[in-house]
């Protein structure tokens, strides 16, 4: 528990001197007001990454989150051209339904067929792009068509921050409860860290998985809405390519790819580490050309600095067997 | 009997003839990508302007019911069979529909591509909505006429190797010249994903204050640009203009983040289209690198050394016609 509580210091030292070396270019950068947008902007990073987590813990992988997103959002926005008047809170309820039952399709697929879960999520992936542009024939859903309200709601502000911020500051809150204090949070480190134990003591691993990839799914539709609502349009490609941020965030975030070791506040960090990195590029006047390969540094170094700390020498359990013959 | 003989003989021909008086109307059709989409629609409308316009013009407006050069192809048959005097299309695919256009053109129809062209031995000529060049200096335009103090504007590109993006914005480097006063502060990449945009488009605000316009063309980096102007707050201060779809682009027009954006006109297109496919079949004029054809209003064009050309400027799109567009396309 000591190695993690210092990974998560060392990657948090890591943001503070990256926000520093930000400053010394752009001292605007961290400006309050600045570091809020940041924070908001990445809130969908976030609260996708916090799903990735659990599915990561119980020793799978959820590739098709970028897709579910795309796809709740693309049925949040139809839903809206078709019933403008229709309240926000019910758009919600629609979107984190709508993702959880996507989610369970994976979740069922590796829980009942037993395929592997990068497969079944690359197939899902595929498919629920397909079925956006099914439903859309390929057409956008723009700006002037959406509701006022619904494109609002994300951005209208609360103390000082976007709504949109603030549902990644609960997301986060009821995650780590979730982690922290109850019996499925424990099921997702039991499952990740050792399934056959984990069998042995009444956990049913291919239902917690399933679990897990209804949590990503819900998070993931959640997502969809308000990533529609606040960019204002809709179409095919949305966050193509953005189940890659997720994973790498949960990466850096030092959650382990094995399964069974990690934590929210990593994960959160994680998220932040990658959202200012992505922030600040653009402002801190590299050349773009520079830019990809900057961001794919970042993640290798912060990478090999967890792997480095994480690593922990294998525990003796047999004196005799270290013994030289 | 000998009666009964002329008779027949003259009905005969009076049948002959009625047929040769209709025929006498020129029938040009034009093929779409797809029956239904708007674009087309619009293009249609401006053919058959272009047909009331020369007059004694029939216009043949038909295409498959999904984009595939199959259904064209049997549409392109269909032409064949009717003896059409043209066909003007825009190909769903480059080269599928060669051989049968080609077996049109033996027939001793016209042929010619629009909007999305046919390889050269399948088509007389191209008609290009645009070219790069013209694109390319109508993208400074558009900044420079709401800049007449002159001011520093950014380019919100796709990516870093889009072949489109990369040769409009070397086209308008060329033209600089012609509008003192602009500076191009930047040059950034959106990657054609709206997160990325906006966030590259927030960044450009942050790093160039006094930034007066943000020049996107490209369809996701305008829309996305024109967001993050909204929720910055500086609609009036920072002009978001580029190429955009109209019905994309309605919402920025109206929140006023963007003062005015191009693409072609598909009217435009369309009526330039019958006039071009008008005076290749009445061998008016004659399909041959560097020819100077008359496409009514819209001038002239001149065939390059592929036998295609560019229509026009982009058309400009803004608060006075955006709300007749944005239904179209």
């Amino acid at each position: 528990m000591s190695a993690l509580k210092s990974r998560e210091a060392i990657l948090f030292a890591a943001i503070l001197t990256l926000l520093l070396l930000i400053a010394s270019r752009f001292p605007g950068f961290v400006s309050p007001q600045n570091l809020v947008s940041v924070f908001t902007d990445t809130a969908p990073l976030i609260i996708l990454a916090l799903g990735q987590m659990v599915v990561i813990l119980t020793r799978c992988i959820d590739l098709s989150v970028a897709a579910n997103l795309a796809l709740t959002g693309m049925v949040c926005a139809m839903v809206n051209v078709a019933l403008p008047g229709l309240p926000v809170a019910l758009v919600l309820v629609i979107a984190v339904t709508l993702g959880a039952a996507l989610g369970s399709l994976n979740g069922l697929l590796v829980w009942k067929l037993d395929i592997p879960p990068i497969v079944v999520t690359l197939g899902t992936m595929t498919i629920f792009r397909g079925l956006i542009f099914l439903l859309s024939e390929g057409q956008w859903i723009n700006a002037h068509e959406m509701s006022a309200s619904f494109t609002g709601f994300p951005r209208s502000l609360l103390l000082g921050m976007p709504v949109l911020g603030w549902i990644a500051v609960l997301a986060v809150a009821v995650m780590a409860l979730v982690m922290g204090r109850t019996t499925l949070g424990r099921a997702f480190f039991a499952v990740g860290g050792n399934p056959h134990a984990a069998v042995y003591t009444g956990i049913d691993v291919g239902r917690t998985q399933f679990l897990a990839f209804v949590i990503s799914g819900a998070l993931a539709g959640l997502t969809g809405y308000l990533w529609i609502a606040r960019y204002a349009v809709a179409y095919v490609d949305i966050a193509g390519g953005f189940e890659l941020d997720v994973v790498a965030a949960c990466v850096i975030g030092g959650i382990s790819i094995a399964g069974g070791a990690g934590s929210v506040i990593g994960t959160l960090l994680g998220a932040l580490f990658l959202g200012v990195v992505k922030n600040a590029l653009p402002v801190v006047d590299i050349s773009p050309f520079w830019q990809l390969a900057i961001s794919g540094a970042a993640i290798l170094v912060a990478v090999a600095f967890n792997a480095r700390a994480g690593r922990s020498r294998g525990r003796l359990i047999l004196k005799s067997a270290e013994q030289p013959q | 009997m000998n009666m009964m003989r002329l008779l027949t003989t003259a009905a005969v021909a009076t049948g002959l003839f009625a047929g040769t008086a209709s025929a006498e109307d020129m029938r040009i059709a034009l093929v779409v990508k797809a029956l239904g989409i708007g674009f087309f629609e619009a293009a249609a409308e401006g053919a058959e302007e272009a047909a009331k316009e020369l007059g004694g013009v029939e216009i043949i407006y038909t295409g498959p019911t999904d984009t595939t050069a199959e259904g064209q192809i049997e549409v392109i048959n269909a032409l064949i069979a009717q003896n059409v005097d043209a066909i003007a299309v825009s190909a769903n695919d480059t080269d599928a529909l060669v051989p049968t256009l080609k077996k049109a053109m033996q027939r001793g129809i016209t042929v010619i591509s629009w909007d999305s062209g046919v390889a050269e031995e399948g088509r007389m000529a191209h008609l290009n909505p645009s070219s790069n060049a013209l694109i390319g200096n109508m993208i400074i335009k558009l900044a420079a006429d709401h800049l007449p103090e002159g001011g520093d504007v950014a380019v919100l590109s796709a990516t870093t190797t889009s072949t489109n993006q990369n040769t409009w914005i070397e086209e308008m480097n060329k033209v600089m010249g012609d509008y003192p006063g602009i500076n191009v502060v930047a040059t950034v990449y959106g990657d054609d994903l709206a997160d990325k945009s906006y966030r590259e488009a927030q960044g450009l605000m942050q790093s160039y204050p006094d930034l007066d316009a943000i020049i996107a063309p490209t369809s996701v980096g305008i829309v996305a640009a024109a967001q993050a102007v909204v929720d910055a707050g500086k609609v009036g201060q920072v002009n978001v203009t580029g190429l955009g779809l109209p019905s994309e682009m309605a919402g920025a027009i109206e929140s006023g983040a963007s003062q005015s954006f191009a693409i072609w006109n598909p009217i435009d297109l369309g009526y330039s289209a019958t006039m071009l496919a008008h005076q290749l079949a009445t061998e008016a004029a004659k399909a041959e690198p560097g020819a100077s054809i008359s496409i009514g209003r819209m001038g002239a064009i001149t065939l390059d050394e592929t036998n295609s050309a560019a229509m026009a400027d982009p058309f400009v799109y803004d608060a006075s016609n955006i709300d007749a567009f944005k239904e179209i396309f």
